[in-house]
């Protein structure tokens, strides 16, 4: 490349804003993201206080006013034990709750560091270990995660290091093409012909360009986590009842679909919008920081 | 050309060895053995030593991996612990039953998922994309078992058009089998649609802002042929992939609509496979799945290749 | 008598920011075109001229708008028009030819069916005639074998040919007017020299007008009949080439053409000081806070066009009458001022028969025993001196970057041996002790590239200075950095911004800084000018030049540009696909005799004198790779023997002693001396 194209000039605006007050600057921008980021926060203040506000207890059963219809003494009615669905609803997403935020952490760490690792020394450790995990990727997920609960048991503990692992691996081809993307920069090559030791190029130089990618696939993470726990509560594999669980309570509602819908709708409304609400906020952090791409595979 | 295609196969071989590897020795490193597992909570001493024997159980891991991969390739999965009959047998039509959801399913999400994308790409931000993008996002947000569940209440419960649940054996004829999949199909397509759509449309507004583009206008060309000789086939190129992992997700995805549906099919044996711990069923389900979902990749990858120019000439730029 | 062909009125094009600022873009322009000439449009980057280019095809990036004044093409108004009547004149009647052919061409479509659909758009004839008409224009274009070609792929063809697709293209629907947007960027001095030649044969012979949009005043002189520049949204100057080359009127005009490095005067030329405004903020004149010959009228109002000569020539300036008082062509002989300083005997590097290769054959390539390609360098043996600068100079696939990428220990030498005092610098920079690492430093061409966009030019710096010299404290560290920072004449306050917040030169000298602050004994500076306006290179060079003079640095500076390279080096080394043509100081290598590659590259430059006619001496066939016997110039030299050339590798000629100017050619130096000098 011989004549190459102007650097331009002039700045864009002179101001010293580092590129975190940017960012939330053009995220306020967006009222997809605001309204997303607001769900989530409403959704982690329920989690958070639920159990000391509702109206009633949400184990407690009483088989004679079981299967009514919304009323106002029980705004969602109740279930077939009798129980209030308004009060399970609400409280029933805290163990997804506690369960996928610790997960996601992991996944991304663990995925994250393992994929730059690898997209940063490349070579015949690099090639063999995206075989691994292109095989593992291959192998469907339900299976995966159904197989390591069933014999493991359904501990909190074994759910967070499963979904941990499991979606950590998905993160890792990830962090591997954002960091492939960066490595050929300049700025890496100087580190190196500066004589720079490898893990400082990796932290130092890497790391806070690749961050941007692992928040927002961070936030898909938790999205499809949550659907996953659900799914396998829905299955009976996930909390043991009579946890209240919104998986577990549209799997154990469905029969009374016909006469109390709503044992089913509360669980699912509340499911579905902390889920698009996270997926909101990924798209307007995304596009706020600059990346316009949605990756990664459905679940 | 005939090296990048052979190299692909090798690599794909390599992955189902792997995959092996990773469900056998995966199981393994879990604690217990199948005996364990199967029995469970009703193991004694005796029943263990009596199901191993009958499993050979006690052999050393290697030598039964090497036995378990000698009679893959002969096609033979292993015997299932919970119906004591092979594996092979208890899969039987299963399998055709699943394809021909997963078929059905695929060959509608695809073309509306494209079409769908297309246009929610060209008309961004106007209500047309607004409109498509919503019901994307909806149908991402909401596990299919959800899906099925709303569209149960409304065609089956409310509308009474279609079973809730099939109730009829595996291996019936297909012709029985029709009015029990629109719903399944239904829910699958959902899912499939909203996730390819959302790349399809991704892909076109990056193509409509490139630059060969923006020269096509400067040129005179008229939109229309912009969209269909410009810009489709090069935001197409990148979707072939999509579509071959949303396939490739539908292969596990399936499971839990089947269970919903309680249609006979791969998915829902899986499920009892686990819930009975039956783990020769399993691995023996696992590889199979993993297996097809290698092929359908290689399929998608060898379609890429011979559609993209630039991957097919030798010399690149 | 001749019409205007080309109205521009009083045109004013602005966009909203993201906080609803109006910034305006191009401001009151008025220019006018005559059939069949061609304009020159020059300015610097952000003076508004490819958005000008665009808004004569009447298209506006989204977001932008039209503020006032107007277009008028062939009498048309082009922001009045429908899209369908744009789209019968685009391509028809003004077809525009864009600054990237290689991004501009559909990948998935064949070039030859591209250029058939521009034949079609214009015409209603059979396909047939169609595709002989393509084959036509690609021949027109100089392209070999059209029947070949029309079949490739766009990424299958070299820049140079991807550019010629697009001139057939352009003129395949026979327009009145080009447009043409820095079309030769990312092309070869010798290359770029063809496709120019290429366009003015075309263009006299078509009669076509162009208008021809450049930052590359050696370009434009030889390109244009007429001149207009541009600086921050405005017009400041229109005149006839000649004129404006000659005695340029406006203080900005000067200016430039000062500040541009030059193949025939040795020295660092002046620099500008400061940087263009946001077009249309200040209240007066654009130029006045960096102009020499302002006043108080300058800043408060603006200046309106005068008339100089009915040649036309038109200035924007209140003092013009003083400006053109000086004689300019006295002046730049005075401006350039050669670089002293003092250049030591003992080397700093040495390098003798290196051999680097990229290929490293696989398994695959072992079993089958493809023969390994040529090396991409080979033979390279060179003693570079302490203080002194060494400039390597060739087009792409010389080797330079391979050659300062291995001597800084990011790529290993297959063979040879580098030393640098007593150390061995064969060894990748991972294997490197960290003083010898500190020794070498290297700074890269692109700025926005080079810095991570993440850090502060605190963090930036900082680097450096905890990893050679850990014993600094943090706040003596913090001290350093203003220190670096003034040294490179920034303020200190720079320290907590961000690339995205500073100008190109800035990031540079932000990157000399990082360098300089190993205190280095050799400094490898990989085309470090070639991305910045042309004002600004003069200032890098000359802080280059003053750093190397406090402690003697050695410099191995990469130019493809050999202006730039007569401005600074005292020795220059050609080199031709990885091998040494010849190795001489700067006055040696800039007058004969030459090497017949030097001799090719020198008639290609392009200088800011509309008289001068560059020499094409040889082909612009892309090399893919060095021939594996014989002369690596063999494939393309005007001068070549055959037989000789081809099979025995040319000798070297030493002129006076080894160490002094050494040529590799086998036509002996006293032949090529009688050949050149005619």
């Amino acid at each position: 490349m011989a004549i190459t194209a102007q650097v331009a000039e002039q700045p864009a605006i002179i101001k010293s804003r580092s590129p975190l007050a940017e960012t939330w600057d053009n995220l306020r921008r967006s009222s997809a993201g605001m309204i997303g980021l607001s769900l989530i926060v409403i959704h982690l203040i329920i989690a958070l206080t639920s159990p000391y506000w509702v109206p009633y207890d949400p184990l407690e059963m009483n088989a004679k006013i079981a299967n009514q219809t919304p009323s106002l003494e029980h705004l969602m009615g109740t279930d077939k034990l009798g129980r209030d669905v308004f009060s399970r609803s609400m409280v029933g997403g805290r163990v997804s709750l506690v369960v996928t935020i610790l997960a996601t952490i992991i996944a991304v760490t663990w995925g994250g560091l393992t994929g730059i690792l690898l997209g940063f020394l490349g070579g015949r450790a690099d090639e063999i270990c995206m075989r691994f995990v292109d095989a593992f990727l291959s192998i469907p997920w339900l299976l995966i995660l159904l197989l390591i609960v069933s014999i493991l048991g359904t501990e909190m503990w074994v759910q967070i290091f499963t979904f941990g692992f499991t979606y950590g691996v998905s993160t890792i081809r990830i962090a591997r093409a954002a960091t492939l993307d960066h490595v050929t920069n300049d700025y890496i090559l100087a580190a190196r012909a500066r004589g720079e030791h490898k893990w400082t190029i990796v932290t130092r130089e890497l790391l806070p360009n690749v961050l941007d990618v692992l928040l927002v696939d961070g936030a898909m993470n938790w999205s499809w986590m949550l659907l996953g726990f659900t799914s396998l509560s829905f299955l009976g594999f996930g909390v043991p009842p009579p946890t209240p669980d919104w998986g577990l309570m549209i799997a154990q509602n469905r029969q009374i679909l016909a006469i109390q819908p709503w044992a089913v709708f509360g669980p699912v409304i509340m499911l579905s919008t902390l889920i698009i609400g996270i997926n909101l906020f990924a798209d307007a952090f995304a596009k706020a920081l600059g990346l316009d791409r949605s990756q990664g595979a459905p679940v | 050309m005939f090296f990048l295609i052979m190299r692909r196969l090798g690599l794909a071989v390599v992955t189902i060895f792997i995959i092996s590897l990773i469900v056998f020795f995966g199981v393994e490193a879990l604690p217990g053995d199948a005996a364990t597992a199967y029995l469970g909570q009703l193991a004694t001493d005796e029943s263990l030593k009596a199901l191993r024997e009958e499993f050979g159980l006690n052999t050393p891991p290697l030598e039964r991996y090497v036995n378990w991969l000698g009679d893959l390739v002969r096609g033979d999965l292993g015997d299932s612990l919970s119906r004591r009959k092979p594996v092979t047998e208890l899969i039987g039509n299963r399998f055709r039953n699943t394809a021909v959801l997963a078929a059905a399913a695929t060959i509608f999400a695809v073309p509306i998922a494209i079409v769908l994308g297309v246009i929610a790409g060209l008309t961004r931000d106007k209500w047309p994309d607004i409109t498509v993008s919503l019901v994307a996002i909806i149908s991402m947000t909401l596990p299919g078992f959800v899906i099925a569940t709303v569209l149960i209440y409304i065609f089956a419960i409310r509308l009474d058009w279609f079973p809730a649940v099939t109730l009829i054996p595996s291996d019936a004829p297909i012709s029985q089998l029709l009015p029990n999949i629109v719903l399944p199909i239904i829910t699958l397509t959902f899912v499939m649609v909203a996730h390819i759509l959302r790349l399809v449309r991704t892909n076109m507004i990056d193509v409509m802002l490139s630059d060969y583009v923006q020269m096509a206008r400067l040129k005179g060309v008229p939109m229309i042929k912009i969209v269909f000789q410009h810009a489709l086939p090069n935001a197409m190129l990148p979707t072939i992939n999509i579509i071959a992992l949303t396939i490739a997700w539908l292969v596990g995805g399936v499971a839990i609509v089947e269970t919903i549906f309680n249609y006979p099919g791969i998915g829902s044996l899986m499920i009892h496979g686990i819930t009975d711990k039956d783990l020769p069923l399993i691995q023996g389900i696992a590889i199979i799945l993993a297996a097809i979902f290698i092929v359908i990749n290689l399929i998608a990858d060898l379609l890429s290749l011979f559609l993209n120019p630039r991957l097919r000439t030798e010399r690149g730029h | 008598m001749n019409d205007i062909f080309v109205n521009i009125e009083n045109l004013s094009i602005g966009y909203f920011n993201k906080r609803g600022m109006l910034i305006h873009v191009l401001k009151n322009v008025s220019l006018q075109i005559k059939p069949g000439e061609t304009l020159g449009l020059v300015g610097e980057s952000g003076c508004g001229k490819s958005t000008l280019g665009q808004a004569m095809m009447g298209y506006l990036r989204s977001g932008s708008r039209v503020l006032g004044g107007s277009i008028h093409f062939s009498g048309q108004d082009m922001f009045a028009l429908s899209v369908r009547q744009l789209e019968s004149i685009r391509g028809n009647k003004i077809a525009l030819i864009p600054q990237n052919a290689g991004k501009s061409l559909t990948p998935t479509m064949r070039v030859g069916k591209q250029i058939i659909e521009a034949i079609q758009l214009n015409a209603d004839i059979s396909k047939d005639l169609a595709k002989r008409q393509m084959l036509d224009l690609l021949s027109k274009v100089r392209l070999p074998h059209p029947e070949v070609m029309s079949e490739r792929y766009p990424h299958e063809l070299s820049g140079g040919q991807q550019q010629r697709v697009v001139v057939a293209m352009a003129l395949a629907g026979k327009p009145e007017m080009l447009i043409l947007d820095e079309p030769t960027t990312g092309l070869d001095v010798t290359t770029q020299a063809h496709i120019l030649e290429l366009l003015r044969d075309i263009v006299t012979e078509l009669g076509t007008a162009m208008m021809y949009i450049s930052h590359d005043l050696g370009v434009i002189a030889r390109v244009s009949h007429r001149v207009a520049l541009m600086y921050a949204g405005e017009i400041v100057e229109d005149a006839p080439v000649t004129e404006i080359f000659r005695s340029p009127a406006h203080p900005y005009a000067r200016g430039l053409l000062e500040s541009i490095p030059r193949l025939t005067l040795a020295g660092i030329p002046n620099s500008m000081p400061g940087q263009p405004p946001i077009p249309g903020t200040l209240p007066g004149c654009s130029f006045a806070p960096r102009c020499s010959f302002a006043t108080d009228i300058c800043s408060s109002e603006p200046p309106e066009f005068d008339t100089i000569s009915q040649a036309p020539h038109l200035v924007r300036c209140h003092h013009w009458k003083k400006v053109v008082t000086t004689d300019f062509s006295q002046e730049l002989v005075r401006v350039y001022q050669a670089v002293e300083h003092k250049i030591e005997e003992d080397p700093a590097i040495e390098l003798s028969d290196v051999e680097i290769t990229y290929h490293r054959p696989g398994l695959i390539d072992r079993l089958s025993r493809t023969p390994t390609p040529t090396a991409t360098v080979s033979d390279f043996t060179l003693t570079v001196r302490r203080g002194e600068t060494l400039a390597l100079v060739g087009e792409s696939g010389s080797g330079k970057s391979t050659i300062v990428k291995t001597i800084s220990g990011l790529l290993s030498a297959k063979s040879g041996c580098i030393r640098f005092a007593a150390c061995d610098l064969m060894v990748k920079v991972d294997d490197r002790p960290m003083d010898l690492c500190r020794q070498v430093q290297l700074i890269f061409q692109n700025p926005d590239a080079s810095l991570n966009p993440r850090h502060t030019v605190a963090e930036i710096l900082d680097q450096p200075l905890k990893l050679y010299f850990p014993k600094m404290t943090r706040d003596e560290r913090r001290e350093r950095q203003i220190e670096l920072l003034e040294r490179v004449r920034l303020d200190g306050r720079y320290r907590l911004r961000y690339p995205g917040q500073m100008s190109g030169g800035e990031k540079q000298r932000v990157a000399i800084a990082r360098a300089f602050a190993a205190e280095p004994e050799v400094v490898l500076c990989d085309e470090v000018t070639s991305a910045l306006d042309v004002s600004v290179q003069a200032a890098v060079l000359d802080l280059l030049a003053d750093l190397q003079k406090e402690r003697n640095t050695t410099y191995i500076y990469i130019a493809h540009d050999l202006a730039v390279v007569r401005a600074i080096a005292d020795r220059v080394v050609v080199l031709y696909q990885g091998r040494i043509c010849e190795v001489g100081t700067v006055d040696e290598i800039y007058s004969p005799p030459y090497h017949p590659y030097t001799e090719t590259l020198m008639g290609a430059v392009l200088v800011p004198d509309p008289d001068a006619k560059p020499k094409l001496l040889a082909s612009d066939t892309p090399e893919l790779s060095p021939p594996a016997q014989g002369c690596a110039f063999q494939r393309r030299c005007p001068k070549c023997i055959p037989n000789l050339c081809v099979t025995v590798t040319p000798p070297w000629q030493y002129a006076h002693g080894v160490d002094g100017y050494k040529i590799r050619c086998h036509i002996p130096l006293h032949e090529l001396l009688v050949d050149q000098v005619n």
